[in-house]
């Protein structure tokens, strides 16, 4: 129980009602871009030891999800002129309650799981549960290529906070793996994304589940 | 009893002076000298001094609309604890009370709005209605966390006693539910970002476009109540933000006064940096604050 880890993991959740309300997409961005550098911040006060590897992965966790791929994201936003999610499947207001309701749930269900003693009554198995469901959200109910990107983002922020619960296990050279992984996807799937809107003029990938034009 | 005294002073004086002290805020902003500090007492004054025009088309309905909401607000005024005084008035569930008197004077305002048979203020009342049933889950969520940190259900207990400590305890859920009640502050008292005080245009209105049919004291009676409304609210929020105690009573009514003149001030800021938003949007962030306060439960629950 880490009073200022739970502070972090509090504004990393509000973040999550952001992304899910906002319909300019480059207020998504920042968000998630926010949640990404709060992030790195959890790894400095999760240790119990602030060693120079962990202030590396620190820099490194902040540097590429604060900075190098929300870069990457309004390159693509400005590639391919979109500003907004125009018609979600789910309503803004709709997905924001789904979230709230998603959280909620999330804190109820994390009381039942059997979790190492240490961790009870701390927030960062509620949050991380909840990070994933809003990355569902996101992922499942915006149709344009580029929010599904930012949901598989969040989806990954609360993957990440998960392996907080592990943070003084977890080998250096794993995280940054995982780290790498996530640049590489991001970077497809900002190629991807070019090829779409090249293809279709529009980024909505409701004309890819049709098979012919 | 001298401090019931200074309490009743206040809340019939002290309102009108935060609607000058936004003005002046906005005008500094806006880099003009701004009408006077004391503007909102000389409207009042010429407009109690006129007398007034009411339709033959309508009924006691439309003259019992400002009345009721004027002394509606006075009477959640009574139920408030300003600053580290206790209310005069408290017992246990008056939240319940102090939510459903604004209500009250919102079902007039919305009534007598109706009264006129005007297409254009129907419109008001259905926005003001729309939003304000919106903006009372959140009040009472938060409502709900203070009672939880507390474990009182009256207002003055509720916000007396466990306020310094609570922030130790509850800080997040505390930040949370502020800034839901802040929302909520601006909401009800037809702020921007959510509704122009100032403006006459039919699109944007909310608050003003109930009230045109209004004239002399009614209309009075309406800006009174108002300012009252935000007093009250304010006051509400102030306790939240700014638990302060010197240990000497008279202090406390100084910090008090000093904090409402400060949240004026925040809320001209707020108007002048920020734009109104489309009403279309209004609902999520009122629905972004009720989530403020239930995640602020949620917190508290765990």
């Amino acid at each position: 129980m880490n009073p200022l880890l739970d502070l972090i993991l509090v504004a990393v959740l509000l973040l999550n009602f952001v992304a899910l309300g906002a319909s300019q997409l480059r207020t998504v961005i920042h968000a998630v871009a926010l949640q990404g550098v709060l992030l790195g911040a959890t790894i400095v006060v999760a240790h119990s030891t602030v060693t120079v590897w962990v202030i590396v992965m620190a820099g490194a966790v902040i540097a590429l999800k604060g900075v190098v791929i929300p870069r990457m994201l309004f390159h693509a936003i400005r590639e391919v002129v979109i500003r907004r999610e125009v018609d979600p499947i789910i309503g803004c207001i709709a997905s924001l309650l789904l979230g709230g309701v998603g959280t909620a749930l999330a804190v109820l269900f994390s009381k039942t799981l059997p979790i190492a003693h240490e961790h009870i009554g701390s927030l960062v198995v509620p949050a991380a549960l909840s990070t994933v469901l809003t990355g569902f959200l996101i992922l499942t109910t915006r149709v344009k290529a580029i929010s599904q990107v930012v949901g598989y983002l969040v989806l990954e922020n609360g993957i990440f906070i998960f392996g907080l619960l592990l943070v003084e296990a977890m080998p250096f050279l794993v995280e940054i793996g995982v780290l790498l992984d996530l640049f590489v996807a991001i970077f497809v799937m900002g190629i991807i994304i070019y090829q779409i809107s090249q293809e279709f003029s529009t980024v909505s990938t409701r004309k890819l589940s049709a098979l012919k034009e | 009893m001298s401090h019931i005294i200074v309490h009743i002073v206040l809340i019939l004086g002290l309102p009108p002076l935060l609607l000058g002290v936004i003005g002046k805020t906005k005008a500094l902003f806006a880099g003009r000298v701004g009408p006077p500090l004391f503007q909102a007492y000389y409207d009042l004054a010429k407009l109690f001094r006129k007398g007034s025009v009411f339709s033959t088309t309508t009924t006691w309905v439309f003259r019992a609309g400002p009345i009721v909401g004027l002394v509606t607000a006075l009477l959640a005024g009574m139920l408030v604890p300003l600053g580290n005084h206790s209310a005069p008035v408290s017992f246990s569930g008056d939240l319940i009370l102090f939510a459903y008197l604004f209500a009250l004077g919102r079902f007039f305002t919305a009534s007598a709005a109706l009264d006129t048979g005007s297409a254009f203020e129907g419109m008001g009342a259905a926005r003001e209605v729309t939003f304000s049933c919106l903006a009372e889950p959140a009040l009472f969520f938060g409502f709900l966390v203070l009672a939880k940190l507390s474990g009182s259900l009256s207002l003055t207990g509720m916000l007396d006693g466990p306020f310094p400590k609570g922030w130790g305890v509850a800080g997040a859920s505390l930040v949370l539910v502020a800034a839901s009640l802040f929302i909520v502050l601006l909401v009800e008292n037809s702020r921007i970002p959510f509704d122009d005080p100032n403006t006459h245009l039919e699109l944007t209105m909310i608050h003003e476009v109930m009230v045109l049919d209004h004239s002399g004291p009614s209309l009075g009676m309406i800006l009174y109540g108002a300012s009252v409304k935000l007093f009250v609210m304010g006051a509400l929020l102030m306790r939240i933000v700014a638990p302060f105690e010197s240990g000497n009573a008279w202090v406390d009514w100084g910090l008090f006064v000093a904090g409402m003149l400060a949240l004026a001030m925040v809320i001209g800021v707020v108007e002048s940096v920020m734009a109104r938003f489309r009403l279309v949007f209004v609902p999520t962030f009122l629905v972004a604050a009720c989530l403020l306060s239930a995640f602020g439960i949620v917190l508290l629950l765990r």
